[in-house]
């Protein structure tokens, strides 16, 4: 029993992970509509930045709101340079240039950075709450953190003007267009809080992963299936989709298909979402009228 | 094809990128199939038949080590032309090919291995399990499409070497140290050394499958994937029944993929598990941008490609290979979508034009 | 009384296609205008190059501003509604969203209320299903939806390009009740698209007809519809 609520803990610690990047693919597909298989790169190499920062002696939170600053930047950077071209093209073209960016953004984080595995700090004080052996202070500061920015990005997107006008953009960029909305500053903007988010997730992460060039790879594809399982369109689906995920991978890690097979969870469960259910749990299902 | 890019792109009115009118324009507008005008065609049968000439003659003009160079960029060739039917003719992403090349490696080194069948035995098989497979997996990719497709084939592409690894299959596999192989040997005493032997084994069924390839596309089944991939709805509208074609590209993708990775494993005489990891299709999809979309002479081109530029850019760091074909996925996609293929077509043109003044 | 919308010389395209050669055309503030043809012949690109959403050169004025270098968003500032061929609803969105985003530049709260009001005064179809997605209403519905969105900017023009298509003639008739009644309480003008002449010569006071990107006839509604040649060549009947 004991195990199995280690099981169940960690599989919650992990979720925490999944779900900070998993909102911020939210964040770019609402307001893109596109999935932006780089995102876990970007927030790598933004970990990275807050890493030489704190390593040249910045205090941690000056560190972590300044590499908030430079990922909102590069987001925006992104989208003008890089995204904005390709635009009117059609979707497998995207898909590649996001493959592209993925591979660019890793091979520059090792060449720059190098390939040894860096520490990275944590902002929680280390003695475990209540001395308890299940989940440690920085898992559930994690955890904490995202559960507010899911807050925030919910009452953004339901209730702001701002956060309908980006919505507008991702579904209808034309009718978007017809109604005043500056739909180059709205998908700069998507772009540039994407990019924070992750950062913000690629912060929490390394504490636990340590920081490499490969460290968001998996976080990628368990965020990618968590956010899918809980819909695309919603952060707090993203989020318990990547809670879920997380205690998925690991009670079936260690009860059923062990630990070597553990992205098959993440296969299976992409899968049979895109086919039974494709909006996810709290998506929004689109119904159009032909 | 550069003017159409242009226009889309570089019109600006006040700072603003002018967006034309949303026609209904395919999923792969800018990357069709480039048509060739009829008085080529006769130019071009007897250039590629230098070609098919200068290739049986090249393993004796060679050392061994080019010879497999050039033999690994045949496999290659072969695998991108059954990305190609996939994701270049009938428009479906796949992000997850590498996993279809690690099945057919798999199944013949197993299958010399552990069954101790002759290599040239292997191929086929592999190439079947792998053509059941991908149709099987064309099946629920049928309701997928662009994002989603692409997600799912990548959650396949990233399981596979974990599967591969698994102790389950371990006395098969090998785990983690995969298997070795032994080198084919040279049959009825030929007067060439293995690798020229290897070369024309991989050569001959390399032919066969361009031949193969050239006819599906070109006819009538090969047009139905590419109005699939234009216009879906009035492609079902015309009688083509989408689902079966869809499905069919699926598995043939697949078998030729397979086959390339049994090549592959016969070739290199090892197969190991984190050789097929995601990175191995991201490698063949930069080789399909590269070499051409839709097009069958796009396979040559991408597989030169995909295997002389990490020995170039290994040079400059271990990270540069994969920094430069982001870039370079990144720039064709923008200036060259039709690849070098569409390129190479371009130059014919404009000569053959200057040529009929 | 100045024109509130004058266009000289306008010629407009996509891609390497010229669709209007040479257009000329007014509307004066208050008024509705039609603009008619069969297909093919450049209305639908009119009101595309008016909002700059095509390829266009010429003069466009609009209350004496020349617009034809503004992009769209900024044509939609100066107090343009356009309400496109197809709806253009935000189909994912409720009706509600949709008619939020129609009130996406306007600063007065007040004023947005009461005009959410209004227009559910005139489309009560709108206030029952109002909660719905849209892309699930009805297709004249959704075009009611449209010309509500439209109307929520206050816009001092009204571009509606063909608002009958695909619907019966019933739900139609309502709109064009609708519309005229927009007019008269408003004052707001419209410059009217339609294939559909009788429809549009009913409710406009004046009329343009356009034939492969020209302007070939033009006058007052009353005289293009009694004349008899112009009624058998263009409009059918």
């Amino acid at each position: 029993m004991d195990a199995l609520l280690h099981q169940i803990f960690s599989g919650i610690a992990s979720g925490g992970i999944y779900a900070g990047l998993a909102l911020a693919l939210v964040m770019i597909y609402q307001s893109t509509g596109h999935i932006n298989f780089a995102q876990g790169e970007m927030a790598m190499f933004s970990t990275y930045i807050a890493w030489e920062l704190i390593d040249y002696g910045t205090p941690y939170w000056g560190a972590f709101f300044l590499t908030i600053v430079f990922a909102f930047a590069a987001g925006v950077a992104i989208e003008r340079l890089v995204i904005r071209p390709f635009h009117n093209l059609p979707v497998i073209a995207l898909i590649i240039v996001f493959i592209g960016l993925l591979v660019v953004v890793n091979s520059t984080a090792s060449w720059i950075f190098g390939t040894t595995l860096k520490t990275f700090p944590s902002p929680f004080p280390s003695e475990p709450l209540w001395n308890n052996h299940y989940i440690s202070n920085h898992e559930l500061g994690s955890i904490g953190v995202v559960l507010i920015i899911v807050a925030i990005l919910f009452v953004f997107f339901r209730y702001t003007t701002l956060g309908l006008a980006m919505r507008a953009v991702a579904e209808n960029p034309i009718s978007s267009r017809l109604v005043g909305i500056r739909v180059s500053w709205m998908l700069a903007l998507g772009w540039g809080l994407a990019a924070a988010i992750g950062a913000v997730s690629g912060m929490l992460v390394a504490p636990i992963l340590y920081l490499d060039s490969s460290m968001m790879g998996g976080v990628l594809i368990y965020s990618l299936a968590g956010a899918i399982l809980g819909g695309l369109d919603n952060p707090w689906g993203a989020a318990v989709g990547g809670f879920i995920i997380g205690i998925m991978e690991n009670v079936l890690g260690a009860y059923v298909i062990g630990t070597q097979l553990k992205f098959s969870v993440a296969l299976i469960v992409i899968v049979v979402v895109l086919l039974l259910r494709p909006a996810g749990l709290f998506g929004r299902t689109v119904v159009t009228r032909v | 094809m550069a003017e159409q890019v242009k226009t889309s792109t570089t019109s600006t009115v006040a700072g603003q990128p002018l967006s034309s009118v949303p026609l209904v324009k395919s999923a792969t507008a800018q990357i069709q199939a480039v048509p060739l005008p009829r008085r080529l065609v006769g130019a071009r049968a007897w250039g590629i038949g230098a070609i098919v000439v200068i290739g049986a003659l090249l393993p004796f003009a060679l050392q061994n080590f080019y010879i497999f160079q050039l033999t690994l960029a045949m496999v290659y060739a072969i695998a991108l032309i059954g990305l190609n039917m996939l994701v270049g003719y009938n428009g479906q992403v796949s992000l997850g090919h590498g996993a279809l090349y690690a099945i057919g490696a798999y199944i013949a080194a197993i299958l010399m291995n552990s069954y101790d069948w002759p290599y040239w035995l292997s191929v086929l098989p592999a190439g079947v399990v792998c053509l059941v497979f991908g149709y099987f997996f064309g099946l629920p990719a049928l309701r997928l499409s662009g994002h989603y497709l692409a997600l799912a084939s990548l959650a396949l592409a990233v399981t596979t070497p974990q599967v591969l690894k698994h102790k389950a299959l371990e006395q098969w596999t090998g785990g983690f140290s995969g298997i070795v192989l032994s080198k084919p040997e040279v049959p009825f005493g030929l007067p060439i050394n293995q690798d020229q032997w290897i070369y024309f084994f991989v050569y001959a069924i390399m032919l066969v499958l361009f031949l193969g390839a050239y006819n599906l596309l070109r006819g009538r089944i090969g047009r139905a994937m590419i109005a699939i991939r234009d216009q879906p709805i009035a492609a079902e509208a015309m009688g083509i029944n989408s689902a079966i074609i869809k499905t069919s590209t699926f598995g043939v993708s697949a078998f030729y993929t397979g086959v390339a990775g049994a090549l592959s494993a016969i070739v290199v005489q090892f197969v190991s598990p984190d050789s097929y990891d995601f990175f191995l299709s991201i490698t063949l999809l930069v080789g399909i941008a590269v070499g051409g979309f839709a097009t069958i002479s796009g396979a040559i081109y991408g597989a030169l490609f995909i295997l002389l530029v990490p020995n170039f850019a290994g040079e400059l760091s271990k990270s540069a290979p994969w920094a430069i074909y982001g870039v370079l996925l990144i720039l064709v996609m923008y200036f060259l979508p039709t690849g070098f293929a569409g390129f190479v077509r371009m130059i014919g043109q404009r000569l053959s034009a200057m040529f009929t003044r | 009384m100045g024109a509130l919308l004058s266009v000289k010389n306008l010629t407009a395209g996509y891609g390497e296609t010229v669709v209007l050669h040479g257009l000329n055309f007014e509307l004066r503030e208050g008024g509705i205008t039609a603009i008619l043809g069969a297909n093919g012949a450049g209305k639908t690109t009119t009101l595309r190059a008016l909002c700059g959403l095509c390829r266009r050169r010429g003069e466009i004025e609009f209350d004496g501003k020349r617009i034809d270098n503004l992009v769209a968003e900024d044509v939609v500032r100066l107090g343009v509604a356009h309400v496109p061929d197809g709806r253009g609803t935000f189909a994912a969105m409720t009706a509600e969203e949709n008619l939020r985003l129609g009130a996406y530049l306007r600063r007065d709260r007040d004023g947005v209320a009461q005009d959410f009001e209004n227009v559910y005064t005139l489309f009560p179809r709108l206030k029952e299903r109002r909660s719905q997605q849209a892309g699930t209403l009805s297709g004249g519905e959704q075009q009611m939806l449209a010309i509500a969105r439209a109307l929520m900017l206050r816009p001092r023009l009204l571009l509606l390009d063909e608002p009958s298509f695909g619907l019966a003639p019933l739900i139609v008739q309502e709109i064009y009740r609708t519309l005229r009644t927009i007019n008269q309480q408003t004052n707001v003008s419209m410059l009217l698209v339609e294939q559909n002449a009788t429809l549009a010569l009913d409710l406009a006071d004046h009329a343009y007809l356009v034939e492969t990107g020209r302007v070939v006839i033009s006058g007052d509604s009353e005289t293009v519809k009694a004349d008899e040649t112009i009624r058998r060549s263009y409009l059918g009947y």
